[in-house]
């Protein structure tokens, strides 16, 4: 089976820092990671891989030093690195970027095998759309499966994949064809550590790197900020309120700061006060 | 490389298409669609809150608002559709169909798409629930339109154009997105972003049905199985009055203890910011804030927590923000109503003893 995993390189979100003055992102020396919600993919991936056999191929999108995130999914214990890196890509947008990846998925059907799952994280740190997943589903005329907590059976003879996805108010146990892209929900498997072995072979492994043309892209108004219905007019930091917050002040110990604030409290909103002596006569 | 002759890239820091040059076959586009979200019957709350905010765009615009109600069961879509109206839908779209009885994203993405290329809205909102992400992915990408994810603000010009803003960057800065010269505009809103609309009693509307040509044998993907969430398992944060959160002020996962001790007290829901999920002291489903749940209590007590602007947009709609932090120059600060400049571990049991105290004398009191 050949399962390809969709990764994106992301600012560490902890460390992002905007300019006070200018309100642009610092980007300077903020560290990079792989999306942490694309660890979950790729860890099931490796699993369904280590159980049935076959390859898993870890692609991005991104700028050269993307390859990065790639080699440290090599050193997990993925098979193959696929970068697709372009200055026409940059600007996209998530229909930009959908198109792009799934030319570069196409490339990777005809030179590595067509994939029978294509994962992803359910959504990146950093654009949080959860978009990209759909799009290139629905590009490349997969089997959509979302928000997925489980995969409980895959019949490749039958060609079959059986998995629960959590929808609103519950799981949907749903079963569906190949090929199918799964966008892989959080807390779902523990990320293994890669064995020392792999991580010295992917120090040295080949990322193999894609261009626009490498992936049969014509028509480059396709990619990119012209690519992208989507326009940003403006990026701003929020009007901070005009009050600041009342401070309560108080002398003496915890308990006294804990009494004066909830006089505080119950002073502001008395329906508050009500709905907690409700909830007290019922259920101490 | 190659010698082939390229494109001028875009310059860097351009905006491509920023010029409004909306092509001829879009202008017919015209009102606002809500998609509504119906599950086992009941149409969820976001659908409401959309409607609300689509009325006012509508208004704005002079156009109608429309709701698209898609399902199995006639009863439950006719009073769902009752509903849009009383929440300001002025037409209905109905499919009603066997093969819409659980959502499926192929068959929602073929009614969906078939409906805007029939009748050709401006605009078109969704909730960004699962359901709603799922299908507008799709449907954005089949029509090949612009989608904005997770807005928290709609505004609309006089052209027409949809201005949705939404936090960027993990929530620290905010973004306006447009869609100037494809249609129709999509836009997606979490639950609870928008305040719920007043209803109004006995305003009707058009109801036009939709027919659907489909056999279940056409659709790949079967629903074997619902297992619904017992109602204990899911937290209520997104709807509850009350709600405590603690922070990476709290220090340790046991004395996130305190923070779920208070919450017992005083009936509230318990939730956490971002860097605890990431720690594993709680779930993703109680995360408070960009990218976990949105607030609207009528108290939110956060205790420990700084108050990055990943946070603040959770809790905006909250009516009174109360904060504990040992910080004076904390940013949660900044937007609370009501603050303490004290240790979290130390307050908070002492806020539980004084709240159960309180309780039980006004009980026994009354």
């Amino acid at each position: 089976m050949h399962i390809v995993v969709c990764i994106k390189q992301v600012p560490d979100s902890a460390q992002i820092r905007v300019h006070p003055v200018t309100n642009t992102i610092m980007r300077q020396g903020v560290p990079t990671i792989i999306n942490p919600y694309d660890l979950f993919a790729l860890e099931e991936a490796l699993r369904l891989r280590d159980a049935m056999g076959g390859e898993v191929t870890v692609l991005t999108m991104g700028p050269p030093t993307a390859a990065d995130s790639l080699r440290k999914a090599l050193a997990f214990g993925a098979d193959r690195a696929v970068l697709l890196t372009d200055r026409y890509f940059a600007g996209s947008d998530t229909l930009a970027t959908s198109y792009a990846l799934s030319m570069a998925l196409t490339k990777i059907a005809s030179e590595f095998g067509k994939p029978e799952i294509i994962f992803t994280g359910k959504q990146t740190i950093d654009g949080d759309t959860a978009q990209v997943g759909p799009g290139i589903a629905k590009r490349l005329d997969y089997n959509q499966l979302t928000y997925i907590s489980r995969i409980v059976e895959t019949d490749v003879a039958k060609g079959e994949i059986t998995v629960e996805r959590r929808a609103e108010g519950g799981i949907q146990l749903l079963k569906t064809k190949m090929p199918a892209l799964i966008t892989m929900l959080e807390a779902t498997n523990e990320m293994r550590r890669g064995a020392i072995e792999t991580a010295l072979k992917a120090a040295r492994a080949e990322v193999v790197t894609w261009n626009a043309e490498a992936v049969g892209i014509e028509d480059l108004t396709k990619c990119g900020l012209r690519g992208s219905p989507t326009i940003v007019k403006r990026v701003f930091a929020p009007e901070a309120r005009s009050e600041k917050a009342q401070l309560v002040e108080v002398d003496g110990d915890a308990g006294a700061k804990a009494e004066a604030l909830i006089a505080e409290i119950f002073g502001r909103a008395p329906a508050v006060e009500d709905d907690m002596r409700e909830f007290a006569a019922t259920h101490h | 490389m190659t010698d082939k002759p390229k494109a001028a890239p875009p310059a860097a820091g351009g905006r491509a298409n920023t010029k409004k040059e909306l092509p001829e076959h879009f202008k017919a586009y015209k009102h606002v669609w809500v998609a509504v979200e119906i599950e086992h019957g009941q149409v969820h709350s976001v659908s409401f809150e959309l409607l609300g905010e689509g009325r006012k765009l509508a208004d704005k615009r002079g156009v109608e608002l429309a709701a698209v109600l898609t399902g199995d069961d006639r009863a439950t879509l006719d009073a769902a559709a009752a509903q849009a109206f009383e929440y300001g839908a002025d037409v209905a779209y109905i499919v009603c169909h066997p093969t819409l009885a659980h959502y499926r994203n192929e068959v929602a993405t073929t009614v969906m798409t078939d409906l805007v290329n029939t009748y050709k809205p401006e605009i078109l909102l969704l909730g960004a629930t699962n359901l709603g992400r799922d299908l507008a992915g799709s449907v954005a990408t089949t029509l090949k339109t612009g989608l904005t994810a997770d807005s928290t603000a709609l505004e609309i010009d006089d052209d027409g154009s949809l201005a949705a803003t939404r936090p960027t960057f993990g929530g620290s800065l905010l973004c306006t997105i447009f869609t100037l010269n494809f249609r129709p505009q999509m836009a997606t809103v979490r639950p609870r972003v928008m305040a719920m609309p007043e209803a109004e009693p006995g305003r009707t509307g058009r109801i036009i049905e939709h027919p659907l040509e489909l056999n279940e044998d056409d659709i790949v993907t079967k629903v074997l199985k619902f297992i619904a969430d017992s109602e204990s398992d899911t937290a209520q944060l997104p709807y509850a009055d009350i709600v405590v959160a603690g922070g990476l002020g709290l220090q340790s996962e046991e004395n996130f203890q305190l923070v779920k001790e208070l919450a017992a007290v005083i009936g509230a829901e318990y939730g956490g910011s971002r860097p605890l999920v990431q720690k594993g002291w709680i779930t993703a489903d109680r995360q408070i804030g960009q990218t976990g749940k949105t607030i609207r209590p009528k108290l939110y007590i956060a205790a420990g927590i700084s108050g990055a602007i990943q946070h603040r947009v959770g809790v905006e709609g909250a009516d009174l923000v109360v904060a504990i932090n040992t910080d004076p120059n904390a940013p949660i600060f900044e937007f609370a109503h009501l603050g303490i400049v004290a240790d979290a571990v130390t307050l908070l049991p002492a806020l539980t003893e004084a709240f159960s105290k309180r309780l039980r004398v006004n009980r026994l009191a009354g």
